[in-house]
């Protein structure tokens, strides 16, 4: 069978599964569609938290950076998964104590004012909106890869499916669907890994095999991989793969807006309102992130096996270039897709990728992950599990967005703040006609792209790590906080980090170099000095104006010990 | 309110965010230390094949930050337990 009758099996088969699962658990009351009526297990709700954080971002495009950047590629390992020890340790537990659905919720209680609850709830639109507009370009670029359609037409297929199970299922569906999700992306992720690694090594683990020496009958055998690496990279005038180009203080600041951001972003965090209790709350962060590690532990290996076999592959074992004739299938298979192209600049029929005036090759990043089995000769059907994985990480994030999304505008906006006396049905009905609404919305920038996917997703990070991280640490932390503090933070943070990527990325891209940022941070990493001034804004703005009321902060006391928490409820 | 006195519930908050500091403390070392701050010193020692300011960069400090969670979870536990706040 040829690889494309067999993805078309095997992600039809994942697709069943999904729509089967969100059918079988369809929510009932409102209580189910958002979280699952409080009764998921932490390991479950761990696998599903795993599969709703880790999207096409992470699934397609980390390694692929990681493969091309060498150690700057570890402000995302670093970043996506640091956060889930602040989530754990600072946030998890006393959100799910407080027992309310959402963030804005929360921030709307916490600092009793409508106008933080409207602000909270209009952030988490702008973040939410920002990640799943990245999201439906990835959903789009797999399906147009493998199942060899326009790329418009395989954004419409994702958003289908995607509206059927988020609106159909709601929260529950989602969250066994989320579960049968990250079975597949990781079963998916670590197969052609495996076997890469036991070609390259002869380890059987990729993650500590790429520590190891290189295998008999590959070039450069005997040598640590990761040491060939650097002489390869040094060789071809590329950055040392182990160190970095980066300035130091921007890895700092990336890292610090991907790990803060992780912990503020409303679609991760509404997961810890879904188990039973706040000690169940803290066990799902860890199993999440044990989930997560299976992949970011891989991740780093199979970019360092597919940047050797890239090299390999394209120079030949002599690094004298191979001739275009021979090239590999992968090569002329993505050459059709316009993400790799070669120029005979030298005029000698052969192929060379080197970082300097020799190189003939453009190798498009994100295409690293889905040929990487290509590159390795594997079977078909693993280049078809790959697929499948690609489309389950995007489906299964786009879904989670969309989920708040749609509970914001029905929940908090209109449920909260517009019309509160409608009722449960009107209210299920507004979520979905928000869900549709959104969909619609992002299946519009999935086909015209604000920019690169990556690029899109990393900044939806930074706008959470400045609006609402610091405003929920505040409320938990400094129970005198008050609520002209909490709003004035949380304005001066995003309007400053969305003032700042807009500048540099829209109005005026050509001043995007590190001697035009300021304190040399790149837009990347501008969530971290938009966290710092909401910090700094929120207490100065508290010292001026006084404590929150005794009433506000008995609650936050309250919120400080588990016992006595109950199920998620409404007012 | 949960605790028997005033006193008790302070110092079981003073105990929580002691432990919460120790953890991010490793927590900024492992990832912010080892892996960006002092990468370039680590990587003169090399661990397992890999260069060890490289390694934490790209695996230490995950696998550090999920014991973490598990130490505090566990940590946490006991303490809810001590001062009879766990949940029934």
């Amino acid at each position: 069978m040829d690889i494309q009758t067999l993805t078309f099996i095997i992600v039809g088969l994942t697709f069943a599964l999904y729509i089967a699962i969100a059918i079988w658990s369809r929510a009932g009351s409102t209580n189910d569609f958002y979280v699952a009526g409080g009764g998921v297990h932490p390991v479950l709700n761990g696998m599903a938290t795993a599969a709703d954080w880790m999207s096409a971002a992470s699934f397609i495009s980390m390694a692929g950076i990681i493969a091309f950047a060498g150690y700057d590629g570890s402000v995302y390992l670093m970043g996506w998964t640091g956060g889930y020890v602040l989530l754990a340790l600072c946030l998890a537990p006393y959100l799910r104590k407080f027992g309310k659905f959402t963030v804005p919720d929360f921030i709307g209680d916490r600092y009793y004012s409508q106008t933080a609850r409207t602000i909270a709830v209009l952030c988490a639109i702008l973040i939410s909106f920002t990640y799943i507009a990245g999201q439906m370009r990835g959903v789009g670029v797999v399906f147009s890869r493998f199942l060899e359609v326009e790329i418009a037409t395989g954004v419409i297929i994702g958003a289908v499916i995607v509206f059927f199970y988020t609106v159909l299922g709601g929260m529950k569906g989602i969250t066994y669907t989320q579960v049968a999700q990250f079975c597949v992306l990781a079963f998916a992720y670590l197969v052609p890994a495996i076997f890469i690694s036991i070609y390259m090594t002869g380890h059987f683990l990729p993650q500590s095999g790429f520590g190891g020496t290189i295998a008999e009958g590959v070039a450069g055998e005997g040598n640590f991989l990761l040491a060939r690496l650097d002489g390869l990279s040094e060789e071809l005038g590329l950055a040392a793969y182990t160190e970095g180009v980066r300035s130091k203080i921007d890895v700092f600041a990336i890292t610090c807006a991907l790990m803060v951001g992780t912990a503020g972003l409303p679609h991760v965090i509404v997961r810890f309102f879904t188990v039973p209790k706040v000690h169940d709350a803290r066990r799902s962060a860890g199993w999440a992130l044990v989930f997560i590690s299976l992949v970011y532990l891989t991740a780093p290996s199979i970019a360092a096996f597919a940047k050797v076999n890239l090299i390999n592959t394209l120079n030949g074992p002599e690094l004298t270039g191979v001739e275009y004739e021979n090239a590999p299938t992968w090569v002329k298979n993505w050459e059709k897709t316009g993400l790799i192209t070669w120029e005979d600049t030298n005029g000698d029929g052969k192929m060379f990728y080197s970082g300097d005036e020799r190189n003939e090759m453009t190798v498009d990043r994100d295409i690293i992950v889905l040929a990487n089995p290509e590159i390795a000769d594997l079977p078909a059907w693993v280049v078809a599990l790959v697929a499948a994985g690609g489309v389950a990480a995007a489906l299964s994030t786009s879904a989670g967005l969309l989920l708040v999304i749609s509970t914001s505008i029905s929940h908090d906006l209109l449920k909260r703040t517009l019309a509160p006396n409608i009722t449960d049905r009107q209210e299920l009905l507004s979520a979905r006609i928000a869900a549709a609404v959104a969909i619609a919305l992002s299946v519009w920038f999935g086909i015209h792209p604000p920019g690169f996917v990556a690029q899109v997703v990393a900044f939806a990070f930074g706008l959470a790590a400045a609006s609402f991280f610091p405003a929920i640490i505040l409320g938990i932390f400094h129970k005198r906080m008050n609520s002209t503090g909490a709003i004035a933070g949380m304005v001066v943070g995003v309007v400053f980090t969305l003032s700042y990527i807009i500048y540099f990325k829209f109005i005026s891209p050509e001043l995007n170099t590190a001697e035009h940022w300021l304190f040399s941070v790149s837009p990347e990493g501008i969530g971290t000095v938009g966290m710092l001034l909401n910090f700094i804004v929120a207490v100065a703005v508290h010292k001026l104006t006084g404590d929150a009321p005794q009433q506000t902060q008995e609650l936050v006391e309250s919120i400080r010990y588990p016992r006595g928490a109950g199920g998620a409820v409404d007012h | 309110m949960a605790f028997k006195s005033e006193e008790l519930a302070k110092a079981y908050w003073r105990e929580n965010i002691g432990l919460v500091l120790k953890l991010l403390a490793i927590w900024f070392l492992v990832s912010y230390g080892f892996g960006i701050i002092l990468v370039d010193w680590l990587n003169q020692f090399t661990f397992f094949g890999f260069k060890l300011g490289f390694w934490f960069a790209q695996q230490g400090a995950i696998i550090t930050f999920v014991i973490l969670i598990f130490v505090y979870v566990k940590r946490m536990a006991a303490l809810d337990n001590k001062y009879e706040v766990h949940e029934e």
